[in-house]
């Protein structure tokens, strides 16, 4: 996203306006050096952990190096590994897997979480203790839950399967969530759901607070049925934070690496093989450093591009 | 719009449509709560209960899980037990029921301490730079402004697996592999832009009279920064450093990438506690559980900054 109206205008309008310079008498530092001084540390950092190595990423995508034979020599490839990557069907599975595990998360995520928005902005009693219970899964490591889920996931022993077998009758083992192809990918997209619901439900509570009620209280007056209120006012108003959501929870779900590893590993077969675990596979264990340097930067355009294009949508709706 | 809970007004819900909101929204926050709890109670099971079919409700208490947790033990023969002293400790008495010794202290303390360790060391410093850098985008003219704070967000896109090669490689060069310091230059990296982003909220919000004022009194720029600014901020700097703990407490792609022993932190280690035969579920959970309660603790008391944190202050009025 290299647009300027993109999301930082849409983030922080008021950074745009910049202080007329008032001339003054200047006492110690002059306030382009303190500026300079206090910016420049985190600029380093950010140069060293992150631009340096995004550089060296894309020097290696046309590489044919490894990581684990740091003494062999390193032949230049040129496009190859773009081409090999283009062409492998391995990565368009994978980022099949990965698109459609984005979809039905976000899908059920949005309209769980707006659902919950709405239901808790009735302000009955108490709703701000259950709000801050809501809000616990997301605040916990989705590795170490990841985990514990392979848990409550066990065919013979586990609480789930002991739930849904009271619930639909049939035994229990029968349902082999991490183990049985067309389960597996739903028992990722129900914990990334367990966990990622109260961040949505947030987003939108606060654009359903921000509608000012005098909208409504002209409403009541024109005596618009509540149907009517929630299609006209109460949806279109709180579209904006809705899409934030979605755009956040979509570059989060795209990235998303550590339940998956723990919950299937990408198994069974590669029905759950998002792009992080293949990405994963082939520097960290094939060691095609080159290959998944080309297959890192292929990644970031992605997410830069449909960031970017969403962004502009947004931007539109916004504005409506 | 900082709180959950702001004063509404006029258009007030019928007490009917009251109860059902909160039925619903109620029933699903015990189902989320659910697993959490299955966490809590799996700690305190002794391993054949833990495993048990029907999965039980209500299971005799026992500390074997956090025994199993904290120490590493060796199976003796009769012989061997019959001729031991006396057992030193509750674990050691637990143990010996089941033919063991405590041999000693397991990896899960020295691998919480790295977690401790890296967590605050980069919190402290995001929000030590954030705050400058921060301060610096709010009230000076700086060149490419905008291009600056968007290049310092667009460095959350990457996916960490991306990013960890690079790292890699280069860490081996510089020998950062596997160490605390390593992985705390990184997690700053990675919060800086959050750090960067909220808190200049914070310091805009902040007016610029204040600082006028302590410079019409004699203070130069650094000394009204100092004694005027960060005092007005504080609230913003607490709930940036709670975030910044959260991620680099719940990290996990980068460490298990990254660590191999030295500088493992708990979220790769924990699910790799194995018992006889296969994991062993109630130390399992009594490592979860130690683990999550600082973080249940914080959104406790973090909640009225929650929103604010997770939008990038995107969300605000």
């Amino acid at each position: 996203m290299t647009d300027q109206t993109g999301l930082s205008g849409l983030v922080d309008r008021a950074a745009l306006v910049t202080p007329p310079v008032v001339a003054r008498r200047m006492r110690g530092l002059s306030e382009r050096a303190i500026a300079w001084l206090f910016i420049t540390p985190t600029m380093l950092l950010l140069l060293a952990i992150n631009i340096f190595p995004l550089i060296w990423t894309i020097r290696l995508s046309f590489t044919n190096y490894r990581a684990n034979r740091p003494n062999a020599t390193m032949l230049d490839v040129g496009l190859a590994n773009y081409q090999s990557i283009l062409t492998d069907p391995d990565v368009w599975a994978a980022m099949t897997v990965t698109a459609r595990f984005v979809f039905w998360s976000i899908l059920i995520q949005t309209v769980l979480g707006f659902t919950l928005a709405w239901l808790i902005d009735k302000k009955f009693r108490s709703h701000g203790l259950w709000t801050t219970l809501i809000l616990l899964p997301m605040m916990l490591s989705p590795a170490v839950v990841g985990n514990f889920w392979t848990f409550l996931y066990q065919p013979q022993i586990g609480l789930f399967n002991y739930v849904i077998a009271a619930v639909t009758g049939a035994p229990a083992s029968s349902f082999q969530m991490l183990a049985q192809v067309q389960l597996a990918p739903w028992a990722i997209v129900i914990v990334d759901t367990w966990m990622w619901t109260p961040y949505v439900m947030l987003i939108c509570l606060a654009g359903l607070r921000s509608i000012p009620d005098y909208i409504y209280e002209a409403a009541e007056v024109d005596r618009a049925s509540p149907w009517r209120q929630f299609w006209s006012i109460t949806l279109p108003m709180a579209l904006p934070f809705i899409m934030l959501a979605v755009l956040f929870r979509g570059i989060e779900n795209f990235k998303m690496f550590d339940m998956v590893n723990l919950l299937t590993g990408g198994g069974p077969g590669s029905t759950t093989e998002v792009a992080s675990i293949t990405l994963k596979r082939e520097a960290f264990e094939k060691w095609r450093t080159g290959y998944s340097s080309a297959f890192a930067i292929i990644l970031f355009v992605t997410v830069f591009g449909l960031a970017n294009i969403y962004v502009k949508a947004l931007n539109r709706v916004k504005s409506r | 719009m900082t709180g959950l809970a702001t004063a509404h007004s006029v258009v007030d819900p019928s007490p009917l449509t009251k109860r059902i909101a909160a039925t619903v929204v109620i029933g699903y926050a015990l189902i989320t709560l659910v697993p959490l709890l299955w966490i809590f109670m799996t700690g305190f099971k002794s391993p054949s209960d833990a495993i048990a079919y029907p999965p039980k409700l209500v299971a005799e208490p026992t500390p074997e899980g956090y025994c199993n947790l904290f120490t590493t033990r060796t199976r003796q023969t009769p012989e061997y037990m019959a001729k031991l002293p006396p057992a030193a400790s509750l674990c050691d008495r637990v143990s010996r029921g089941r033919n063991m010794v405590v041999a000693g202290p397991s990896n899960y303390i020295p691998r919480y301490i790295n977690s401790l360790v890296i967590a605050f060391g980069s919190t402290a410093l995001s929000v030590v730079l954030g705050t400058l850098a921060a301060y610096a985008f709010s009230r000076f003219k700086v060149p490419l402004k905008d291009d600056l704070m968007f290049f310092i967000l667009s460095t959350r896109m990457m996916p960490p697996i991306a990013v960890a090669i690079p790292i890699y490689l280069m860490y081996r060069e510089l020998g950062l592999s596997d160490t605390r310091l390593g992985m705390i230059l990184l997690y700053t990296s990675v919060n800086i832009s959050l750090a960067v982003w909220l808190l200049k909220g914070f310091m805009d919000e902040i007016p610029r009279e204040y600082e006028d004022a302590a410079m019409v009194d004699g203070y130069t720029r650094l000394q009204a920064f100092f004694k005027v600014v960060l005092p007005q901020a504080t609230t913003g700097i607490v709930a940036t450093a709670i975030f910044c703990l959260i991620f680099a407490w719940n990290e996990y792609a980068f460490a298990v990438l990254l660590t191999s022993g030295t500088a493992q932190t708990a979220p790769p280690f924990i699910p790799i506690i194995i018992g006889e035969g296969g994991q062993d579920w109630p130390a399992v959970a009594a490592g979860t559980t130690l683990f999550l309660i600082p973080i249940v603790v914080f959104t406790v008391l973090l909640r009225k900054h929650l929103l604010r944190g997770i939008t990038f202050g995107a969300v605000r009025k």
